[in-house]
């Protein structure tokens, strides 16, 4: 080595490759092993099918109704909550920033994103039920004459998902929603704008991406219904979603091909979701909701 | 409709009161405004300024009192319905609006046709010298350059009143003067009526007609910036005016406009009595530029312990032999250690009652 | 009060909707829960508002039927492997992330964002596959191994904006102080950063502990965890008493609670759905 420009150390620490650098490997490797590689294999595995041919299972699942509509179960469940999970979120958020005492409120609404959905299920189950407290109090409230029934059907597994997903969209909001500097609201009213001017021109604007986001991340924890579809739906009819599909075709028919191929065509129906939300996201604005400070 | 569209002779603050729980951060305000003024709201962090401006400005409810803009209450009136022009603290510039809508915006609230705005907006972006940054969005501009478009957003609506707060405490020391320089500029221009608060007592002296001065949630003088920097009429205004040598001495001879106090066993202060002297305990206020050595014999006597050279003169720290901190001035330099007795002219001698004991 | 005298109607109006609804919603949130934990003590509660008495037995029939004692004990074995596993991949990535610029760290970034933006049940049934071909399948394991995949990105996106928060002139400054790479990491590194990870593995704590997806798909009869042992119990209903599966539910709501307290007492309820937010003084 001469002793003339830099070593190859100093040449590779300039491009940022130094020992700390080094530290992201295993972190890397690990993901790559149990999260990338198995993609690629069920991907793989997906164009194996039982019956020889290559898109054996994509046909298959394109030509059965009892497969295909699994989509369309699953799209009508899940993107409805999201939908309404944000619009309910929103205003509420609104209320909740200008709250002083917020903690017990957020801690009560983190309870269901904590105990999860096998835990809203069961309660759901007894609350919601004909004996339960809700249905108790409908009728003795003379509201209807005879036990609502919501669970075991589509409002069951729309409700747990909004008993779960409410929560989770609120406070991610929320954290949006004060993120946004408050001298900007107060600047907006100074210069005449009103209620209503301050949310269209100010934080509607500065909040579209959060709130994209947002939507997002909402929207992936309803489309994987599986456990409530099951508890509190009609896991053979109107919530069989494609999430049960596939664990079927896994678990009960031990047919991995299928399965694989069906969790790919999941995973591709949510990202052209995903992609469309985030896609709308570019067209607004991006940068920094505080003031910009010199 | 707002009000502010209507030009005004006098704003007045009415006992004005604001009280966070228990915590009264303002005591009953009465101040009255005249239009075309700059007034300058003046005092240390948490003496109530900014709540006063946040009051006028509708951003806070106050919670007791009354605030009259002529013969309308206005402390009733919600914020956008005011019509002032405020700069903020940190500017809260839109951060998604380039120059040219963040100046806009306050004329769009008001329905102004698009032709007008542009116009108008066109105009007041030269008025802070601008141009060439319209289409700009604020994070790509200079702090200094952000502070033009808060200013000129405030003043494009052509309000009855602007309202900055802190404008310049987040510039560096050279654009903090190039900017106050800009601030009068545009307020001789326009002739706008201007609340103006600040803790940086300098600020207040250059840009106010009238500074009002605060402490803890009480008004405690107002006057001509001439008139606070000669006879502050409290201890602590005088503190805050830069009177940083307190020197606690016992009335001797009081002879019409003249004091004379003893301090410590020989030396002696003349000077200026304020209200409520009485005999007994005295303070005497002086600033570091107005003590200086002296041959007199009853000058100050106290030991050199620090001088440093400021260009032209020098500044020292003397200490006495009661043990009191002395800051003043010198035209020549005197040694370390070296034991000198200091004294002032009696007109820059402020002499207030001290403490009863 | 003079702020409500110039709110307009319309605007209170709107602000009591609001409220209405998130009473109405934590009101009904709370008698599921509470209707969970009451039939747990109920005797016999059939057609009437409250049970006929109250008894602890239940509690002791779950015990046994459900193996609760070993379900326990596969459940903190799952997490505390998870937690620390998660904690020694993470924080340094997450450091390496927050302090250096590199060639390919959008791609990095980019592949940890992968895991949380895909439902678990998409790569969840390729990953069952795979473990069960290498012999991991239905073994604690293999469970542990899935639970990574959010879990690991997590900690990385939760530490990055805590780490970037910190002003690496400390470091700069411990260096010049006379402090080598170790002791940089013991004295100054590990105590500033201790915070953040003792918040980041707590929320994976809870996380793990109600993970239900991965789990369900790669748990085997030995290694099931609490909350896919309630999945069966309750999808088995009808075989056991109701009671009975109430009562685990409650030993499984307990023990959530148990860590959610004491994460909550250091991070703030949003961070368990959103990033760390990073302190904005003005």
């Amino acid at each position: 080595m001469t002793d003339r420009g830099p070593t190859l150390t100093q040449r590779l620490r300039a491009r940022g490759l130094d020992g700390v650098t080094l530290l992201v490997l295993p972190c890397v490797l690990a993901i790559i092993a149990l999260f990338i590689y198995p993609f690629l294999y069920g991907l793989w595995l997906s164009f194996q099918p039982k019956d020889g041919t290559t898109m054996g299972n994509y046909d298959r699942f394109f030509r059965e109704p009892f497969l295909y509509k699994t989509i369309w179960t699953t799209l009508k469940i899940s993107i409805p909550v999201t939908i309404l999970n944000l619009l309910l979120a929103v205003p509420i958020a609104f209320r909740v920033r200008l709250m002083k005492h917020q903690r017990l409120l957020t801690t009560i609404l983190v309870l269901p994103i904590t105990l999860g959905t096998v835990l809203v299920a069961e309660g759901m189950l007894f609350y919601f039920g004909p004996q339960g407290w809700f249905s108790r109090t409908v009728m003795a409230l003379g509201l209807m004459d005879h036990a609502p029934s919501i669970t075991h059907g589509y409002w069951g597994v729309f409700l747990s998902l909004l008993i779960t997903g409410f929560p989770f969209t609120f406070l991610l909001t929320l954290s949006y929603v004060t993120g946004i500097e408050p001298a900007l609201e107060q600047a907006a009213a100074t210069l005449g704008a009103g209620p209503a001017a301050r949310f269209r021109e100010i934080f509607l604007p500065l909040l579209l991406p959060g709130l994209a986001i947002t939507f997002c991340l909402s929207f992936v924890q309803a489309y994987s219904v599986l456990p409530s579809a099951i508890l509190v739906g009609d896991p053979a009819n109107t919530t069989r979603v494609i999430s049960i599909a596939a664990y079927q075709a896994a678990f009960e028919d031990y047919d991995y091909s299928l399965a694989s191929a069906i969790a790919m065509i999941m995973g591709a129906v949510q990202l052209v979701v995903v992609a469309a939300i985030l896609g709308a996201r570019t067209l607004v604005y991006r940068g920094p909701v505080a003031a910009a400070k010199g | 409709m707002t009000v502010g569209s209507t030009k005004f002779e006098t704003l007045r603050l009415e006992g004005v009161k604001r009280d966070f729980g228990t915590f009264n951060a303002l005591r009953g305000l009465d101040l009255t405004i005249a239009r075309g003024e700059f007034v300058a709201l003046l005092g240390p962090s948490g003496c109530g300024k900014t709540t006063a401006l946040n009051c006028i400005a509708g951003l806070l409810d106050v919670t007791g009192g009354r605030i009259m803009l002529d013969d309308t209450r206005i402390d009733t009136i919600r914020t956008e319905e005011r019509g002032f022009g405020m700069v903020f603290q940190n500017y809260a510039l839109f951060p998604h609006m380039t120059v040219r809508r963040n100046v806009g915006f306050g004329l769009k609230m008001r329905g102004v046709p698009r032709a007008e705005i542009d116009r108008r907006v066109e105009q007041v972006i030269a008025t802070v010298r601008l141009q060439g940054q319209a289409d700009k969005l604020p994070g790509q501009l200079s702090g200094g350059q952000q502070q033009r478009v808060a200013i000129a957003r405030a003043i494009v609506i052509e309000p009855p009143l602007v309202l900055m707060d802190e404008p310049l405490s987040n510039l560096d020391a050279k654009l903090r003067l190039e900017m106050r320089g800009e601030i009068r500029r545009i307020h001789q221009s326009l002739g706008s009526t201007t609340i103006y608060v600040t803790h940086d007592q300098e600020e207040a002296l250059s840009l106010a007609d009238r500074i009002v001065v605060l402490r803890d949630g009480a008004i405690r003088q107002v006057g001509r910036p001439d008139e606070l920097y000669a006879a502050p009429a409290h201890l602590d205004v005088a503190d805050f005016m830069g009177y940083r040598n307190r020197i606690p001495g016992r009335v001797t001879a009081q002879d019409g406009g003249r004091v004379t106090i003893s301090v410590g066993e020989t030396a002696a202060l003349i000077g200026r009595p304020c209200d409520g002297l009485v005999d007994g305990p005295a303070i005497a206020m002086i600033r570091p530029d107005d003590l200086e050595p002296t041959d007199a014999a009853i000058g100050i006597p106290a030991t050199v312990e620090t001088i440093e050279y400021r260009g032209r003169e020098f500044h020292g720290l003397a200490r006495t032999i009661a043990n009191q901190e002395l800051h003043f001035r010198s035209s020549v330099s005197v040694g370390r250690g070296e034991t000198i007795r200091l004294g002032a002219d009696p007109a820059r001698v402020l002499i207030y009652p001290g403490a009863t004991p | 009060m003079r702020a409500s005298s110039r709110t307009p109607l319309t605007t209170r109006l709107w602000a009591f909707g609001v409220w209405s609804v998130v009473i109405f919603f934590v009101l009904n949130l709370l008698g599921l829960i509470g209707s969970v934990v009451t039939s747990s003590f109920a005797t016999r509660w059939l057609g009437t508002w409250f049970p006929a008495g109250f008894t602890w037995k239940w509690y002791f029939a779950a015990w046994d039927e459900f193996q609760l004692g070993d379900v326990l004990w596969v459940t903190f074995e799952v997490v505390g492997w998870v937690v620390v596993i998660s904690g020694l991949l993470g924080v340094p990535a997450a450091y390496a992330l927050a302090r250096r610029e590199f060639p390919g760290k959008r791609f990095v970034v980019l592949l940890l964002l992968l895991p949380l933006l895909v439902p678990s049940v998409t790569y969840g049934i390729p990953l069952a596959t795979v473990l069960y071909k290498v012999g991991f399948g239905g073994s604690l394991v293999g469970v542990i191994l899935a639970n990574l995949v959010p879990t690991v990105p997590f900690v990385v996106l939760v530490m990055i904006p805590f780490i970037e928060q910190i002003d690496p002139r400390i470091e700069s400054a411990a260096r010049v102080f006379g402090a080598n790479t170790f002791k940089v990491f013991v004295y100054v590194l590990v105590p500033i950063l201790m915070p953040g990870v003792l918040a980041a593995l707590l929320l994976v704590l809870v996380r793990t502990i109600a993970m239900f997806e991965l789990t369900f798909l790669v748990a085997g009869p030995g290694s099931q965890t609490l909350v896919v042992a309630l999945y069966y119990a309750v999808f088995a209903a009808g075989v056991r008493a109701v009671q009975s599966i109430d009562a685990m539910a409650v030993v499984y709501m307990v023990t959530t609670l148990i860590w959610l307290i004491i994460a909550l007492r250091f991070v703030n309820p949003t961070q368990i759905v959103a990033r760390a937010k990073r302190d904005t003084s003005h």
